[in-house]
């Protein structure tokens, strides 16, 4: 693949009395991409792969990477509500979605909430689901820079994108989102025990990809994703963690586009 | 003044090598290592100790709650506070406190609080507290919600205290249908509200405006006079005069019959701060909108190991700052004067040991504090003009001073 990037300017939305700022980049069908718990790295190099064939929206989610902090949000539904909002304050349809991690639970629950509206639906590493022999792995206990190591099976990617030492800077705004994630996620802790029960009711054809080494959501939830849509396929990724987008951009890069080109 | 004996109930009987092996014993360290029938003579031990601490001449006993720490055996101040209720006979039992954010129904410890004042014969100080970190993560509890909840509680138990039932409380974190509680405090308009903390100005501002007396724990006298600085500006702001009814100071304080054994004996105050257990785990102590906001660089440097914990100094740092004072009674008489002379409290806890100090070692403190130095740190508080909040009869908070600063009238209508 080529390595032209994409032209992305900063937008933003009013919903629910907030600022909801994001990123816009690229040509085709809409894309909506919702970001990890940890939020999102400028510049990485998978949004650029995905604008080539998407209009890409990438908002900050509320009260994560400095955007303004709705104090009355309390449930990770409320974040998906207001992304219904963004969709429609923009005249959307037709879009698809792509989450990552938390995101992914984001985009789940927007999926339960509007079953034939979105056009395809792509979970990654996605949270949201209580797993039944593991634990989703409790950032409460570790330190900002051990949750996103545990992340990566390849330690090299993080210091490529944060370098070894991450900057005091970086770990303030892990501490912001982290506030955040608690606000809407503390208990219980990164899972929706209603969802799967939830998900059957979705139309859109859904692509579930998980990193083979993911240490902080297990594996096995992918595969609870895969059941619990009526209309999924799992595909696991090897050299990759939960972070797989930043792991093997190319290979989920492929997955997303051939997904959404096929009929 | 009001002189209290403090213990944090240490839990030293289990394997040294585990705890030290294991790092920041509170939260984690499994509880295998404990073992109740250590626990059981401990907490007796600690009864027999309040109890001489009443028979020496100390006006209050202080207790305090942790939760899955060795350092605090004590998982319930109420607990402890209800025995001492029935088992003492004159002193104050002040809870410093009851971790507010952590309860899910206010109202319960309004219920248990009422009872002890009751039991007690009106002898409760209730004081309250955020909880440390490492307690939101032992109990489930957001710690992004902890000062909201620490306030919701606050006025849902001083409403359920003073306003009659039944009434409904619809509010952020707590919603009740009916609180009507069948116990309410014996003291009138309720009893004593004390706040201890050492951290945050959020709580020094907070217990200012609602006039409640703070109490600093074991902060060096630099520190502890910038908290009087700041209390007293917010209390002018409130319209009142802060003075030493409004202060209060946890010191620790070995005494012994040799210079010699005291210093061996306050090493173990270094117990709790690393040196066995209890050191602050740099993630655990601090989880995410736990802590103030204003000091977030501090906080997140701490958490990932590039700054040292805020409030570990070494033994001998802390003797020469007089955060521990460790002596005969002759010599420590001086290190209080000075204490009381420069920062004016006239609450005073003495935190008499810890870690591994013997029972009798630790009778022979509480016994030689009783009967030498109490009455000497008296004389110094009567000449110095620090008067308790009970010898000055301050209101108990701001919402019942009248202009003069008085205590107004107990109505219950002024509950509001």
């Amino acid at each position: 693949m080529t390595t032209t990037e994409a032209t992305w300017t900063t937008e933003s939305v009013r919903v629910a009395g907030q600022a909801l700022p994001f990123l816009k980049g690229g040509s085709g069908d809409p894309l909506l991409v919702l970001h990890h718990d940890i939020g999102s790295p400028a510049g990485l190099p998978f949004y650029d792969l995905l604008a080539r064939n998407f209009t890409v929206y990438l908002p900050s989610h509320p009260g994560y990477e400095g955007s303004e902090r709705p104090d009355w949000l309390r449930n990770v539904r409320d974040v998906a509500v207001m992304y219904q909002s963004l969709l429609a304050e923009r005249g959307l349809t037709g879009v698809s979605l792509l989450g990552l991690g938390f995101g992914g639970w984001i985009a789940a629950e927007m999926a339960t909430m509007a079953p034939t509206a979105f056009r395809r639906l792509v979970l990654v590493g996605a949270m949201g689901i209580q797993p039944a022999a593991g634990e989703i792995l409790d950032q409460a206990l570790v330190s900002y820079i051990d949750y996103v190591r545990a992340g990566f099976e390849d330690a090299g990617t993080f210091e490529r994108i944060w370098g070894a030492e991450p900057p005091v800077s970086q770990l303030e705004q892990w501490d912001l989102n982290r506030e955040m994630t608690f606000r809407i996620a503390w208990k219980p802790y990164m899972y929706n025990p209603t969802l799967p029960n939830l998900l059957g009711g979705v139309r859109a054809p859904a692509l579930v990809v998980w990193g083979r080494r993911d240490r902080i959501v297990p594996l096995e939830c992918g595969e609870r994703y895969a059941k619990a849509l009526p209309k999924a396929r799992l595909a696991v990724v090897d050299g990759a963690g939960h972070f797989v987008e930043m792991e093997q951009p190319d290979a989920v890069g492929k997955l997303v586009t051939e997904f959404a080109a096929s009929s | 003044m009001h002189l209290m004996y403090f213990t944090e109930q240490p839990m030293s009987a289990y394997p040294a090598d585990a705890g030290r092996d294991f790092g920041a014993t509170a939260l984690m360290f499994s509880n295998k290592h404990f073992d109740p029938v250590a626990g059981s003579r401990l907490y007796n031990q600690y009864i027999e100790h309040y109890k001489l601490a009443e028979e020496v001449g100390f006006d209050g006993i202080m207790l305090n709650e942790h939760h899955n720490a060795p350092f605090c055996m004590q998982a319930k101040c109420n607990v402890f506070a209800s025995i001492l209720a029935a088992i003492t006979e004159r002193v104050k039992i002040v809870l410093l406190g009851n971790p507010l954010p952590l309860a899910d129904n206010p109202v319960r410890l309004a219920e248990e609080l009422a009872m002890i004042d009751m039991v007690s014969k009106g002898r409760l100080v209730s004081g309250f507290v955020r909880g440390g970190g490492q307690e939101q993560l032992a109990t489930g509890v957001n710690p992004a919600f902890n000062r909201e909840r620490f306030e919701e509680a606050h006025e849902l138990i001083v409403r359920a205290w003073t306003q009659p039932g039944p009434f409904r409380w619809e509010g952020t974190h707590y919603q009740h249908r009916v609180v009507n509680p069948w116990a309410v405090p014996l003291q009138k308009p309720h009893p004593r509200v004390w706040i201890p903390g050492v951290l945050s100005k959020e709580t020094i501002i907070w217990a200012a405006k609602q006039r409640y007396p703070y109490i600093a724990l074991s902060t060096a006298i630099p520190a502890t006079k910038k908290i009087w600085e700041l209390y007293d500006s917010v209390a002018a702001e409130a319209g009142y005069t802060g003075g030493p009814e409004n202060r209060g100071y946890l010191q620790r304080c070995h005494v012994a019959e040799t210079e010699e054994k005291a210093l061996a004996n306050a090493r173990q105050f270094m117990w709790m701060q690393g040196e066995f257990t209890g050191l602050a785990h740099p993630v655990w102590s601090s989880p995410s909108g736990y802590f103030s906001p204003s000091n977030r660089r501090a906080f997140v440097e701490f958490a990932v190991g590039r700054r040292g914990n805020p409030r570990a100094a070494s033994l001998e740092d802390q003797l020469r700052d007089q955060q521990i004072i460790a002596g005969t009674p002759k010599t420590v008489l001086p290190k209080f004067r000075r204490l009381l002379e420069e920062t004016r409290p006239s609450i005073l806890g003495l935190w008499a040991a810890d870690g591994f100090v013997s029972n009798e070692d630790t009778k022979t403190c509480i016994r030689l504090i009783g009967q030498e130095v109490l009455p000497a740190v008296r004389e110094m508080g009567k000449e110095l003009g620090l008067l308790s909040p009970f010898e000055a009869d301050a209101p108990v908070s701001i919402k019942y001073a009248d202009r003069a600063g008085r205590v107004a009238e107990p109505a219950v209508a002024a509950a509001g």
